[in-house]
């Protein structure tokens, strides 16, 4: 019952949306203000209806209803809860599911709070909102029943793929999808402002904490889908351009150019048709993203639920809601006023040649990710990996971070290089003392090199902005762009450093022989079977020294899961404050011996501490902005309520 | 109307992309990489030896009459380590076996030989993966069954574990027919 009580909930939604897509339209007409007075009620209903359906998706995953299909292929009875849970969205049809309800219950959320743009603007946003929803409620619910039923249900479940038992990847796909969503809005705000030609700072405003938001989340994706990559996959490598990483990381590029022209448009009123396009290529690029993914055109190696027909109807979607706003873009962008003027040298200026830069990378990483796919259409098969991507890619970045330096010290309009050519100098000056450092002492290669360098210029340079203000009273958007850029920094040291120093060692060892990494001198001291809920594993007991110090246990485990049957390596990580020693443990050789994989990574955990700062300056930003928002309408309020006073 | 006409080149780029992506949809996925290059000759190549002790590797030595295994490998690649003993086994069964190591260094390839044998009587050095590529394998370890005349048989993929050696014998005997 359950299940079918899920189903309905899902088409009465769906049905919702169709009226709220209807009512938007029709209630912009002349007399229709009845009609368009139940969009907002219909937007709320139909998140409810939403979010139950996947609540009862939950509900079936908890029991383990092996009548259902969905669970009797990705479930176990005997699997940990929470991956009994985490196994619904595990899988496409319930991360399909666990996307629409997102992005129902963010429209609900709009309709009922959002009151600052024009009625008209929102009724379009809405409109845009449900069009854009029943898309992906008709790929559910025709091409990816989740709540299907298999008329024999099986003794046992298929049990969940063991590399995605892991609580890190339990909660990675919900936060992409947080971001994807946070876009749609975007776009849908941006859809809604043309067809109403309302481009003003004020929707630049009320669009902005949905930017935040969803860049947040992706940036927390993306951090913790590089850690769970690192430590999962035990290759040792935090980023390798797999098709599945380029489609979370355009996104991510996308928004982080939107974010910036927004808060332009919002600030300035400039660059008003460019963050409009913005908006579109953001929400693009997420569904670009999701299509590589689910249609299996490109091989990745943590690709799932490849399917050709599913892939089709992402394919549909992608041509009606991108080429639609596309061309309603070509059709009315020339009618867009143009916003304020601005000088070269000024924040504006600073801000388009970011994302210029930010552009260019994202077209360079898109075209890395269809590169096979474009010379596989011409009969060739070949893939592009880190030799085209880093060094292609840091030619936009380079620059681009040393317009991140000296861009917040800029006077929005118009600037004079003389007011801030002090603060320029110091920052060149650190930027070139750490470039002959590394280079005379550590002689560096050129990436890490620049790397380096330019992470000592932007840290420097990111709190530069707070100079000569009070900090008690500093706005909290301005402490989180400082903590951000400050981010970015971080985890650029973190790259170029891992890069430059890391050590490695691949090795067969003994019971009780020592290998040396980097500082560390590891021994194994014994290889012991061990076993866990659903599986078996072979471990092995390291004792590691840095640098002749105390010995630190790690206990890397090669293990095998029995439903279904997979091994997979365990890495074993120990942490210091410079560094993470990474060690993998594989089968035994036939001289009785084991397989050790030791890695020394300096720094390496800066990486995902920047990931985390930049995202830190997101949050920071964004609660600057709801509480000032907030702040701000009881402050209307309360005028409003006086003035009701006086007049009695 | 400045903005009409480049926001129509976004648009036709997007309607491009689209085709691609439609393109590619519509075509039978085949997954099975190895088919591309089974019944065609091996390409012309020629590498330089990969260590002192045995020469390398060239077109003209795979096509002598004889089949042979030809083996992608690297040092620095585990499950290359872990097939290391079918690999023996099956050059005690007499099965003629060349190989290829994919971006090495020597002094590597001593330690691993060292440690893991060498069960090859030729090995090439293929520091840009450019052989690799010609012979379709996208990785390591990749095993090729090679009649006399250079024509490729048969394409394994991954490490050869113990039940696999029968199969890549048998398919060696038909390589000789």
């Amino acid at each position: 019952m359950i299940a079918e009580f899920g189903l309905a909930s899902l088409w009465l939604a769906a049905s919702l949306a169709a009226l709220q897509l209807v009512a938007a339209w029709l209630g912009q007409r002349e007399g229709g203000e009845t009609l368009a007075r139940v969009v907002r009620p219909a937007a709320v209903v139909q998140a409810l209806l939403c979010g139950l359906a996947f609540l009862m998706l939950l509900w079936v995953f908890a029991r383990t209803d092996l009548s259902v299909l969905l669970v009797a292929e990705n479930s176990h009875s005997e699997k940990p809860m929470i991956f009994k849970i985490a196994g619904a969205w595990g899988n496409h049809e319930g991360s399909m599911l666990l996307w629409v309800s997102i992005m129902a219950l963010a429209g609900g959320l709009i309709a009922l709070i959002e009151h600052r743009l024009p009625e008209r603007t929102m009724l379009a946003t809405l409109g845009a909102q449900a069009f854009v929803g029943l898309g992906f409620y008709a790929f559910l619910l025709f091409a990816s029943n989740p709540f299907a039923r298999l008329a024999v249900p099986p003794a046992e479940g298929n049990g969940l793929n063991p590399l995605l038992q892991d609580i890190g990847l339990a909660m990675h796909p919900p936060t992409l999808y947080m971001g994807y969503v946070g876009l749609s809005i975007a776009f849908s705000f941006a859809v809604g402002a043309l067809l109403t030609r309302n481009v003003t700072p004020e929707f630049a405003k009320v669009m902005r904490p949905w930017i935040l938001g969803a860049w947040i989340f992706l940036t927390l994706g993306i951090t913790a889908g590089s850690y769970w990559a690192y430590y999962e996959l035990g290759w040792g490598g935090w980023w390798f351009w797999d098709p599945v990483e380029n489609a979370s990381l355009m996104p991510w590029l996308a928004a982080t150019a939107l974010l910036h022209s927004a808060s332009v448009l919002a600030s300035r009123d400039a660059l008003r048709t460019w963050t409009i396009m913005l908006g579109v290529i953001a929400f693009s690029m997420s569904m670009i993203g999701t299509f590589l993914v689910r249609s299996g055109i490109l091989t990745s190696v943590h690709a799932f639920a490849v399917d050709p027909t599913r892939g089709s109807f992402i394919l549909a979607l992608l041509a009606i809601n991108i080429g639609g706003a596309l061309a309603l873009f070509a059709v009315r962008a020339g009618t867009i006023a143009e916003g304020e003027r601005f000088a070269p040298l000024s924040r504006e200026g600073a801000l388009v040649i970011n994302n210029v830069a930010l552009s260019a990378v994202l077209g360079i990483v898109l075209l890395g990710t269809l590169y096979p796919l474009i010379t596989e259409a011409f009969g060739l098969r070949v893939s592009v990996g880190p030799p085209y991507f880093n060094p292609v890619s840091a030619v936009f970045v380079f620059p681009m971070l040393l317009v991140l330096a000296v861009g917040p010290l800029l006077r929005w309009r118009r600037d004079r290089f003389v007011r801030i050519k002090a603060p320029v100098v110091a920052i060149a000056g650190a930027g070139v003392a750490v470039l002959l450092v590394m280079w005379l002492i550590a002689g560096l290669a050129l990436l890490p090199l620049l790397g380096v360098s330019l992470a000592a210029v932007v840290a420097v340079a990111a709190f530069l902005p707070l100079r000569g203000r009070s900090l008690r009273r500093l706005p909290l958007p301005v402490w989180g762009m400082a903590i951000a850029h400050f981010g970015v920094a971080v985890a650029l040291f973190g790259m170029s450093v891992d890069t430059a120093f890391t050590a490695e060692k691949l090795t067969a060892a003994g019971v009780g022989d020592t290998i040396a990494v980097g500082p560390w001198q590891v021994r194994l001291s014994a290889v012991e079977p061990v076993a866990g809920p659903n599986w078996t594993a072979l471990q092995g007991r390291l004792s590691a020294s840095y640098e002749g110090g105390a010995e630190h246990l790690l206990t890397p485990q090669s293990r095998t899961f029995w439903a279904p049957p997979q091994t997979t390596s365990e890495s074993a990580l120990l942490t210091r404050w410079n560094g993470q020693l990474y060690t993998v443990v594989g089968g035994a050789t036939e001289d009785g011996r084991w397989q050790l994989r030791l890695w020394w990574k300096p720094f390496v955990t800066f990486i995902w501490f920047g990931g985390a700062l930049i995202a830190l300056g997101g949050l920071l930003a964004l609660i600057g902005r709801v509480t000032g928002d907030v702040r701000r309408r009881i402050a209307t309020r309360k005028i409003a309520a006086r003035h009701a006073e006086v007049a009695r | 109307m400045k903005g009409v006409r480049w926001s129509l080149w976004v648009l036709a780029a997007f309607a491009a992309l689209v085709g691609l992506f439609a393109l590619q949809l519509s075509r039978p996925k085949n997954d099975t990489v190895q088919s591309a290059m089974i019944g065609q000759a091996v390409p012309p190549f020629a590498l330089d030896a990969a260590v002192p002790e045995r020469p390398g590797l060239a077109t003209a030595d795979l096509a002598d009459g004889t089949p042979h295994l030809l083996n992608v490998f690297a040092s620095w690649c585990v499950p290359c380590a872990a097939e290391a003993p079918q690999l023996a086994a099956l050059e005690r069964q007499g099965a003629p076996i060349v190989a290829v190591a994919v971006r090495d260094r020597p002094e590597d390839l001593e330690v691993f030989f060292q440690r893991y044998g060498n069960p090859f009587s030729r090995v090439g050095k293929d520091d840009l993966s450019r052989v690799q590529f010609l012979i379709g394998s996208a990785g390591v370890p990749e095993t090729f069954v090679v009649d006399g005349k250079g024509v490729i048989r048969h394409q394994h993929i991954g490490e050869i574990r113990p039940e696999d050696v029968p199969d890549l014998l048998r398919r060696l005997e038909e390589a000789r027919g």
